[in-house]
């Protein structure tokens, strides 16, 4: 893909971040860290494209599985303890029970 | 096509996920929609070419699919595992140490891609840039997390010719990369170059690190979250991918938003605290002999507390460290049952990441309408008839208002001081870990309670029991 339409992506994609992080009160700032976070495990994506590209049992591939591994950590770790978090968040009496 | 499309679904999702954070009503539903779109857009990966021609029956160990499904198995039950079992006060360490794999696996990605066939100089660039950022997202976060589980001093590292250094070593990266990077460099010069580029990229990682202390640990994060983000996107650039280009451009831009929210809660430059090394040496305070702190016990405190009509909790890193967040809701239950308006002012950086006194409260069933921020507790500050500062220190030291002399001065602080009365609950009579002299603890209204924050506040909560 043309590089000038990817930068051009990248660049919206840093203002509308930052549109919307401003807008996330202090108190969530944690959980927005920890989902973020999750999120940057997209590189799970790349790490999946290139192991399998490379499936050929080269050292490229091996360090792609390791990607793998490690951005899923990041992603389903982060996920999980986002929800985690945010389920502890409540309301003042609210339905304690 | 079709796949570029589930891409451009994903981004939504990722977008839409962090708008709902705004509320803490729709973040549950905001983290469910931004886990979907992470779904949505490993399932596309799946469909893509390159993926698709990996299948093949004759030798399993090379079919790409059984690798993909291997890995994603025993990195999701890893994750999943360590995000069940973490203690909420052990989260900065976790969400650094996801950091470092973000920006690991990224970096490996990186590294994996670059001797696939001749890149353009376009994507050898991104190739460059991808094991840059991962690599220091990588060392950087690892101790930035043995930092805060104190497997290291957390205090901050500072050596002469560190700026030099650091300068130096940017340089031979970007030297390294041209290197890489130009068309005609012979195969085998450009491996070292890599290598080179790596190793650097690694060492660069901890040297910006080391010099910056235990308080200012919520700007590390933010910034290595923001790095990992960034590193991501790189790699987008390496395989034209939006979609990481998306997601880790939003993780970048969170990442430098909460850098600099934090940095203006220190009245502090990203360039000050990344070279100044805050925390490390602090000139003795100028002044001459100043009035002993007055210390009370927890029964005398308690006096005072049972005639408060207004009670507001300042808490600090050493509650965390004090786990008192539970017997704190137990005494703020006590005091409003004895009808007193209980409230918690929350400084942006309490704590060691941003946020981290909000999740350990919510953790003790506090509801969030009683967290206050700082902003908006401090008009209301001189009509509290208490104030129970809790394992805080520089948040609430007057010398950031008063004393231009103080390392610490211009930073915005929760004004404990404003209170009719101040207790102080601190474990012994020392310093906080920067170092300087909080004026709070000799002024008129205040009074400490030396000892364990968590054994103090159960006796005072003891008394009302006992009343």
């Amino acid at each position: 893909m043309d590089i000038i339409l990817l930068l051009f992506i990248f660049v919206i994609a840093a203002f509308l971040g930052t549109e919307l992080i401003s807008k996330v009160p202090s108190q969530l700032h944690t959980p927005l860290m920890s989902a973020t976070n999750a999120i940057s495990g997209i590189a799970v994506v790349g790490a999946l494209a290139v192991c399998a590209a490379l499936s050929t049992g080269t050292l490229g591939m091996i360090l792609a599985f390791i990607a793998i591994i490690l951005a899923s950590v990041n992603v389903v770790g982060g996920y999980v303890v986002t929800e985690r978090m945010l389920g502890m968040f409540r309301k003042k009496k609210e339905d304690k029970d | 096509m079709g796949i570029n499309l589930a891409y451009i679904v994903a981004c939504v999702f990722f977008i839409l996920g962090i708008k709902k954070l705004n509320k803490p009503q729709t973040a549950r539903r905001g983290n469910f929609l931004s886990a979907l779109g992470m779904l949505i857009a490993v399932t596309a990966v799946f469909f893509e070419n390159d993926v698709v021609q990996s299948w093949t029956t004759s030798n399993w160990l090379q079919n790409g699919y059984l690798w993909c499904f291997a890995g994603i198995l025993i990195g999701s039950a890893v994750g999943w595992i360590w995000a069940k079992k973490v203690k909420m006060t052990g989260m900065p360490e976790l969400v650094a140490l996801f950091n470092g794999f973000g920006g690991l696996a990224s970096a490996l990605v990186a590294f994996a891609q670059r001797d696939e066939g001749v890149l353009t100089v376009v994507d050898a660039t991104a190739v460059c840039a991808t094991i840059l950022i991962g690599s220091m997202a990588f060392t950087g976060s690892m101790l930035a997390w043995g930092k805060l589980s104190e497997k290291i001093p957390g205090r901050a590292i500072v050596f002469k010719g560190q700026k030099p250094l650091n300068g130096i070593l940017l340089l031979a990266v970007i030297a390294a990369a041209v290197v890489y990077v130009l068309p005609n460099t012979d195969g085998d010069l450009k491996f070292m170059a890599v290598i080179t580029l790596s190793a650097l990229s690694l060492i660069l990682g901890l040297t910006v690190v080391l010099p910056i202390g235990g308080g200012d640990m919520p700007v590390v994060i933010s910034l290595m979250n923001s790095l990992s983000g960034v590193a991501a996107a790189a790699a987008g650039f390496m395989i034209a991918n939006t979609a990481l280009i998306v997601a880790g451009c939003l993780v970048g831009a969170s990442g430098i938003v909460l850098t600099i929210i934090m940095c203006k809660a220190m009245n502090r430059s990203i360039g000050n605290l990344l070279f100044s090394g805050f925390g490390s040496a602090q000139a003795a305070s100028k002044k001459g002999p100043q009035t002993e702190p007055k210390a009370i016990s927890a029964e005398d405190a308690f006096m005072i507390l049972e005639a408060a009509q207004s009670v507001v909790f300042v808490p600090g890193y050493g509650m965390a460290v004090a786990q008192a967040q539970h017997v704190i809701k137990e005494l703020a239950e006590k005091l409003e049952a004895n009808g007193a308006e209980v409230s918690f002012a929350i400084h942006p950086v309490a704590g060691r990441m941003p946020g981290h006194m909000n999740v350990l409260l919510a953790e003790a069933d506090i509801p969030y309408e009683q967290l206050k921020t700082m902003d908006e507790m401090n008009p209301a500050m001189p009509a509290q008839d208490v104030a129970i500062v809790i394992g805080a220190n520089d948040v609430v030291n007057p010398a950031a208002e008063t004393d231009p002399s103080s390392p610490i001065y211009g930073m915005p602080i929760v004004k404990a001081y404003e209170a009719k009365t101040v207790f102080v609950l601190k474990r012994g009579k020392g310093r906080g870990f920067s170092g300087i002299e909080n004026e709070l603890f000799c002024m008129q209204n205040a009074l400490m309670i030396y000892g364990d924050a968590k054994a103090t506040i159960s006796a005072l909560s003891g008394e009302f029991a006992d009343a």
